[in-house]
């Protein structure tokens, strides 16, 4: 689509995007604020986030929070691409319907419910709840996501370099691992980020599957955000936000560097 | 040996997702049917593949539809249903209403503009759903930066009660779901070729009825999509209600959860949980039919 861009369409663009952002920046400027009271501009201080540190419930929450998350997000990679080359390579295998279903449901899913049904599985077969239960139920919602990431770089891709490779007499998995998997890597990573944040980020599966002992982050802040809006809570959530859009940025910009060098390569 | 590997492709991620996925349900369905105790696990009756058949087809006999019942007579819950419904189609037409022009105006941009906007939509995805909600406290609280910001301009005498209201709601629901309305609709109008509507503007088309017969209807599977992907989530919300709601805003979501970690009633927690797949099962398998199409389209 192209066509003129009216002042309508600037209009709506900037309103949307203030709306998007406005709320985190506000947040960002209010955790340097030196007053405890925290609508009122008492001048600039980083009191809050010495505090942060010495906190040893937060760190600890923190630190089972980061473990949970690069573990299931690694696990949900490898499923999620398998699942995604089974959809799209696959095209007849018995159940088929089913497993789509099953990749496509935990996206739209209410929280609620997965977290409900993952916690009775634990307890029917009388799994002990901790961090283990919070990981199974974090592979299992974003291995979902992670193939739908992964799904649409293998659909869009040129199928015919597999298919000289195979006729060249390369064996199926060799084929995978040389031409396939560096074709969609950047959709494997992708995954991976996606996965490792929506694991940072769950509140309520968490809630349902953990147990004694594996308080996540999420959860920790939950219960104090129930208490009222904190200083120390806007620093938490700055420094989170900080750490995320970090990432995203870095691996936008690797991204495009590859692509600038793929395409310069090329001519 | 290729075969093997074949089916272990296909094998592990299946057999996950229905041990972890579709297992869990049946099990939901199961309890739903038992009656709650004071116990661990707190409902009865367990199956205990010792005792033998017999047994088993006992504790069958004991299942009861009770808690259904109980649903069902208690307006408590047919009014959480009702409202969380009610919520959930508002919040999705609200949603669309912010989200359409701001996709629109995207699809419109320059060129080189474009990737970056798409960037933008993106990143408050990436960040935390609870600190995104949480954010909105601070500004609709009665002494609030919003209420602060309309008093200091003079446009209101006294503070508007904001949060805990259903108002809230809406924004907290509007502003967390945005990015999944925009994106499908943006990758709808991308691909729309604007030589369509200066066709129809060329054969005397007004630019309104250029925009609603063309524009709107090669955007239509994105609205759909977009529209799915909010209004599902949004109809079983927990945080959204809990913390900008208020203690009188009604929604399944939260009820569900205070069946489960205020009463402790699992039974009933569970029988919530089914009817409200039950509910749900028309938009998402019309979502999965959604996403096929567009996968088949893509292939």
């Amino acid at each position: 689509m192209s066509g003129r861009w009216t002042s309508f369409n600037i209009a709506s663009v900037v309103f949307g995007f203030a709306f998007l952002y406005l709320p985190i920046v506000l947040l960002i400027i209010y955790s340097f604020n030196e007053s405890r009271l925290v609508t009122v501009w008492g001048g600039f201080s980083t009191k809050w986030y010495g505090e942060l540190f010495r906190n040893q419930g937060l760190i600890d929450a923190a630190w089972v929070t980061i473990r949970v998350a690069l573990l299931s997000a690694t696990v949900a990679t490898l499923l999620g691409t398998l699942a995604a080359v089974s959809l799209v390579r696959h095209s007849r295998f018995f159940g088929r319907t089913l497993f789509t279903g099953m990749v496509f449901a935990p996206l739209v899913m209410p929280e609620v419910i997965t977290g409900l049904s993952l916690l009775l599985l634990f307890v029917a077969v009388d799994f002990a709840r901790g961090f283990w239960t919070v990981t199974l139920a974090h592979i299992t919602f974003s291995m979902c996501f992670v193939a739908v990431v992964v799904q649409s770089r293998l659909i869009s891709f040129d199928r015919s370099l597999e298919e000289a490779a195979m006729d060249l007499g390369c064996p199926p998995f060799q084929t995978f691992m040389r031409i396939t998997l560096p074709i969609i890597f950047p959709a494997v990573i992708s995954g991976w980020m996606l996965a490792f944040t929506l694991s940072l980020d769950d509140l309520v599966i968490a809630s349902f599957t953990s147990g004694p002992g594996a308080t996540t982050l999420p959860m920790k802040i939950y219960s104090q955000v129930r208490l009222g809006v904190t200083p120390e809570i806007n620093a938490v959530c700055t420094i989170l936000i900080g750490l995320v859009t970090t990432g995203v940025i870095i691996a936008a910009l690797v991204n495009k560097r590859r692509v600038v060098r793929e395409s310069a390569s090329r001519t | 040996m290729k075969a093997v590997a074949r089916r272990l492709v296909i094998l592990i991620p299946y057999l996950w997702l229905l041990v972890f996925f579709l297992l869990p349900f049946l099990i939901v369905f199961r309890i739903s049917l038992s009656e709650p105790a004071i116990a661990m696990p707190p409902y009865l009756p367990v199956f205990d593949l010792e005792e033998g058949w017999r047994a088993i087809f006992d504790k069958l006999s004991q299942l009861t539809w009770g808690n259904f019942e109980f649903l069902l007579e208690d307006s408590l819950y047919i009014n959480a249903y009702l409202s969380s419904l009610r919520i959930a189609l508002l919040a999705t037409f609200l949603t669309l209403l912010v989200g359409f022009p701001l996709a629109y105006g995207m699809a419109r941009a320059p060129q080189g503009l474009r990737p970056v906007l798409l960037m933008l939509v993106i990143l408050p995805f990436w960040t935390s759903f609870l600190i995104r909600v949480y954010a909105w406290i601070g500004i609709l609280k009665p002494e609030g930066l919003l209420n602060q910001f309309l008093l200091a301009l003079g446009l209101i005498d006294r503070p508007l009660a904001i949060l805990n209201t259903e108002t809230a709601i809406f924004i907290g629901i509007v502003y967390s779901y945005l990015p999944f309305m925009v994106l499908p609709i943006y990758a709808n109008l991308e691909k729309l070729d604007y030589s369509l509507i200066e066709a129809a503007l060329d054969l005397g088309c007004t630019a309104f009825g250029a925009f609603w017969k063309v524009t709107a209807q090669l955007a239509l599977p994105g609205v759909l999509a977009g529209c799915l992907l909010v209004f599902i989530p949004a109809m079983g919300e927990f945080v959204i209600p809990d913390l900008l709601g208020g203690t009188r805003t009604l929604m399944i979501g939260k009820t569900l959860w205070t069946e489960f970690f205020n009463n402790r009633d699992w039974p009933v927690a569970a029988a919530v949980a089914t009817l409200l797949l039950l509910v749900l099962v028309v938009p998402i398998v019309l979502f999965q039919n959604a996403q096929a199409r567009a996968q088949r389209a893509a292939q």
